[in-house]
């Protein structure tokens, strides 16, 4: 495990609105290929936290590094620059393009042509846009207009664009907010394949337990502001502290999950 | 001493009626988020309105109730347009809003002729205040003392207002989240209804306070406008207080600047503006929230380049357009490049508008610039047509590069508010800085060379220029900066999540388009011998908005076919009659309300439909796909 280098490293970071702390000395370390979700009850500070390490927020202390290079304060576009892709909770797409023009563009960004104001953008890594979205399954509604798809295909077409960069690692805000059961499972599956086969760190916030518990290799737990537990799902589940907190939640997930083992 | 204590005061009593009409498109704005463009049309409303009643009223108290009269009768002309049109439109676009309500004051601007006359009116002095008060041997007019202590006055009364009442409770929910408040079962109609008559009033009555002060005149109405919306881009849309700091400030800075910079006072106004912008773009008062609406909306259809077809079509439409000046006389290819030069203006406002999805209200200044570019090199410089034609435009270049670059910091009806101004800037600028400009007067004698001269040659290069435009912009649609402009424009979380600079695409974006725009300036400079202030007025901007949204905003190049549709209509339309405003506003009004697609872009709707007739419809106005801003 030791071989396996750390891609994200957080260490004591805190942000507080007037008197009041939304996030308060969180430190915790992301190696590549491993999948880490952040999760929390409502008001916990995860989304703070989230947009600390995207760049939406500044921290007021504390330092975030990716691959040793320090993020900390650093405008999205910089941070992404510097291998961080990203999905929101609401997917965020270019409606009037097509999809394979949406996937163009963050080609075009990561191939630093956003001046060029001269060649076709359609001959413009076209074929690598093709592959990224036979990646995520979306490559026969290449040229559809990315306006017209379902939900749950703009969440697969957010996740290529968050790829286009070759990302060491990946943020997923929420990622299966808003889609039916069965989609959540396709995209969640879809994400830890390439997050293993691409060795990509991925963290993500989540509010469905079952989502968490099934996909992630380990778990932060946080609460008012600081981390109350890390570790894998198993040791997460077993914590009395997670359990106060998430009381029904957790104690539903568990007598769920026993009856689907002993059948 | 004294003198300086009375400028000051001066400054205070102007900032009253300032105040006034900023408060009352805060408060407009606040709950239906509209940006009442019209609002300066009230306010000049409100002026003739009470000139005619205290001139009908005798005695003090004649005067004072038709003061309050006449914002009354405003303010139910409001409700009515309210009513009507306003309510129509509550769920478009911005720009669709920003544009109706524009169009109302150009409609009102020809009707104020048309009821009391071009002339200025100079009203009667208010009863009780017609004397002037001895200040250290400096005169204070006691007129002006009323508006010093009215401005604080009508500050508290709106604070009474919205603090102490249930209506005030419920437009100030309704300013938080209008959809909670209609959630929780308000009538949201007559909540806007009578938010829009309070605003109305708000700017009616401080046109009718002026009329001691100055003479009635139907230009009013843009001088009010510019100044209000410097007030609320200072003080912070939305927010009462704001409005009333930010209106003495621009009045003091008015009063003072007149002293330091005579002829440009102005300047020192955009100054104090850009530097608040920079600190707060969101203003001194007001809240950084994002608009969230995108400007265009109408259809997610994506654009295309031509087919091979295409291109050849349009080939021949040029080769045809080329073959004019062989069975047409002098005076049809003198509007032909006319026409010609409008199309390039209109493309460079629509790659801005609808590429960017930055609607600029204010685009004439860049080619206004072009055109001044062109006089001062060929008349002071003395310089060859062909560098004249070159260089010129590169007055719109710098001109656009300096504003642009406060303008891209804001977004939606911030952006156009702020091009309004800054057109406006640069208008007052040629119109006063005389020894340079010439002023009123113009630059005389701007003739193109003997290679040139001739109508069908002046026409060929007018056609040329205009067909290498509008390829050279189309080829930006579709170059990698074309789609990260896009991309901005579509959604600005996004575009920055995949590392684009979404500020400096679209400062690029306008710097662009307002060199394309100075190149236009530069044809008509030799078009007409001549360039005026007017080349860079309020009317030409909105000639080229209402010919982009006439072609249709969603095209790639529907402009075209709005600049050649709305030129021609407008020559014969202004040889037809003299109140080619009244027209035009109600035509603004009209496409806006009946016709947003434009003709291009109903076409393509057409095509589209008939296509694919078997698929769903595409999601109009609906998508829900948006970002989380």
């Amino acid at each position: 495990m030791s071989m396996v280098p750390t891609l994200l490293s957080v260490e004591g970071l805190t942000k507080s609105y007037g008197g009041v702390h939304a996030v308060r000395g969180v430190s915790f370390e992301l190696r590549a290929g491993e999948i880490l979700a952040l999760i929390g009850p409502n008001g916990a500070g995860k989304s703070t936290c989230f947009d600390m390490l995207n760049g939406q927020n500044v921290p007021d202390s504390g330092r975030i590094r990716v691959l040793g290079a320090e993020t900390t304060g650093k405008k999205p576009r910089v941070i992404w620059r510097m291998g961080v892709g990203r999905t929101f909770q609401i997917a965020a797409t270019f409606p009037t393009m097509t999809v394979r023009e949406n996937v163009q563009v963050a080609l075009v960004s990561h191939g630093d042509q956003l001046f060029n104001l001269w060649t076709s953008t359609a001959r413009h890594a076209r074929d690598e846009a093709g592959r990224l979205l036979d990646l995520v399954g979306m490559g026969a509604y290449a040229e559809r207009p990315c306006g017209e798809l379902a939900y749950g295909d703009v969440k697969r077409l957010e996740l290529a664009i968050a790829l286009a960069n070759q990302p060491k690692l990946l943020l997923m805000d929420e990622p299966t907010a808003g889609m039916a059961p069965r989609e959540r499972v396709e995209l969640m599956r879809l994400t830890a394949r390439i997050a293993r086969e691409q060795s990509i760190g991925v963290l993500f916030t989540e509010h469905d337990m079952d989502v968490v518990f099934e996909h992630a290799d380990r778990i932060l737990v946080l609460n008012r502001g600081t981390l109350i537990a890390e570790g894998s799902p198993e040791e997460v589940r077993g914590n009395a502290q997670v359990r106060a907190i998430y009381l029904g939640e957790g104690l539903v997930y568990d007598a769920r999950h026993r009856e689907g083992a002993s059948a | 001493m004294a003198f300086y204590v009375v400028q000051f005061l001066t400054g205070l009593a102007s900032a009253a009626s300032l105040f006034l009409v900023a408060s009352g498109l805060s408060i407009i704005f606040g709950v239906t988020r509209i940006v009442n463009f019209a609002h300066g049309a009230f306010y000049m409303l409100g002026a003739y309105v009470a000139f005619t009643l205290t001139e009908r009223l005798e005695g003090a108290f004649g005067f004072w109730g038709g003061i309050v009269i006449a914002a009354l009768v405003v303010a139910a002309i409001g409700v009515l347009v309210e009513m009507v049109l306003l309510r129509r439109i509550y769920h478009s676009p911005e720009l669709f809003q920003l544009l109706a309500t524009f169009g109302l004051t150009l409609m009102v601007e020809d009707l104020v002729v048309l009821i009391w006359g071009p002339d200025d009116l100079v009203g009667r002095r208010a009863p009780g205040f017609k004397g002037a008060i001895d200040f250290f041997g400096q005169n204070i007019p006691s007129y002006d003392l009323f508006l010093i202590v009215l401005g604080p006055v009508v500050l508290g009364v709106l604070w009474l207002l919205f603090q102490r009442t249930r209506w005030g409770v419920l437009v100030r929910a309704a300013t938080q989240d209008r959809d909670m408040v209609a959630a929780l079962g308000v009538n949201q109609k007559w909540l806007f209804t009578s938010v829009f008559a309070l605003g109305v009033f708000l700017a009616a009555l401080g046109g009718a306070l002026q009329i001691p002060r100055d003479a009635v005149n139907h230009a009013m109405d843009l001088r009010v406008i510019v100044e209000v919306f410097v007030v609320v881009v200072i003080g912070g849309l939305g927010s009462i207080i704001g409005a009333f700091v930010a209106a003495v400030l621009v009045s003091e800075l008015n009063a003072f600047g007149i002293l330091i910079f005579p002829k440009i006072s102005i300047i020192l106004v955009f100054l104090v503006m850009a530097v608040v912008l920079i600190v707060r773009p969101w203003g001194l008062f007001g809240k950084p929230e994002a608009p969230a609406r995108r400007t265009p909306g109408l259809t997610v259809n994506p654009w295309r380049p031509l087919t091979t077809n295409e291109r050849l079509a349009a080939i021949a439409v040029l080769v045809v357009a080329a073959a004019l000046p062989f069975i047409a006389g002098n005076y049809v290819l003198t509007v032909g490049s006319e026409i010609a030069i409008f199309v390039i203006f209109a493309v460079s406002l629509h790659f801005l508008m609808s590429v960017g999805g930055l609607a600029s209200f204010g685009h004439a200044a860049y080619f206004g610039l072009g055109a001044y570019g062109v006089a001062l090199l060929a008349k002071m410089a003395g310089l060859p047509m062909i560098a004249c034609l070159l260089l010129g435009p590169l007055l719109g270049l710098m001109g656009a590069g300096v504003f642009g670059f406060f303008a891209v910091q804001l977004s939606g009806v911030y952006f156009a508010m702020l091009t309004l101004a800054f057109a406006q800037i640069v208008w007052s600028i040629a119109f006063q800085w005389v020894s340079v400009t010439g002023g009123d007067n113009g630059i005389l004698g701007v003739w193109p060379e003997k290679w040139a001269a001739s109508p069908s040659h002046f026409y060929w290069l007018s056609l040329g220029i205009a067909a290498f435009a509008v390829v050279i912009l189309r080829i930006i649609v579709f170059s990698p900066f074309g789609f990260a402009l896009r991309a901005t424009r579509d959604s600005p979380l996004r575009s920055e999540a995949i590392g684009i600079n979404g500020k400096r695409i679209q400062w690029t974006a306008f710097v662009i388009a307002g060199t394309v725009a100075g190149l236009a300036g530069a044809l008509f400079a030799y078009l007409k011998g001549s360039v005026f202030p007017d080349n860079m007025g309020i009317s030409l901007s909105v000639d080229a908005l209402v010919m982009v949204l006439l072609g249709g905003v969603e095209t790639v190049s529907g402009a075209v076919v709005g600049a050649i549709v709305y030129k021609a209509l407008n020559i014969w339309l202004v040889s037809q009659t003299d109140w080619s405003k009244l027209v035009l506003g109600a035509f603004v009004v009209l496409i806006v309300v009946a016709f947003p697609k434009g003709i291009v872009g109903t076409l393509e709707a057409l095509m589209h439909r008939r296509r694919k007739s078997s698929s769903a419809a595409s999601p109009l106005l609906t998508s829900r796909i948006e970002t989380a801003e």
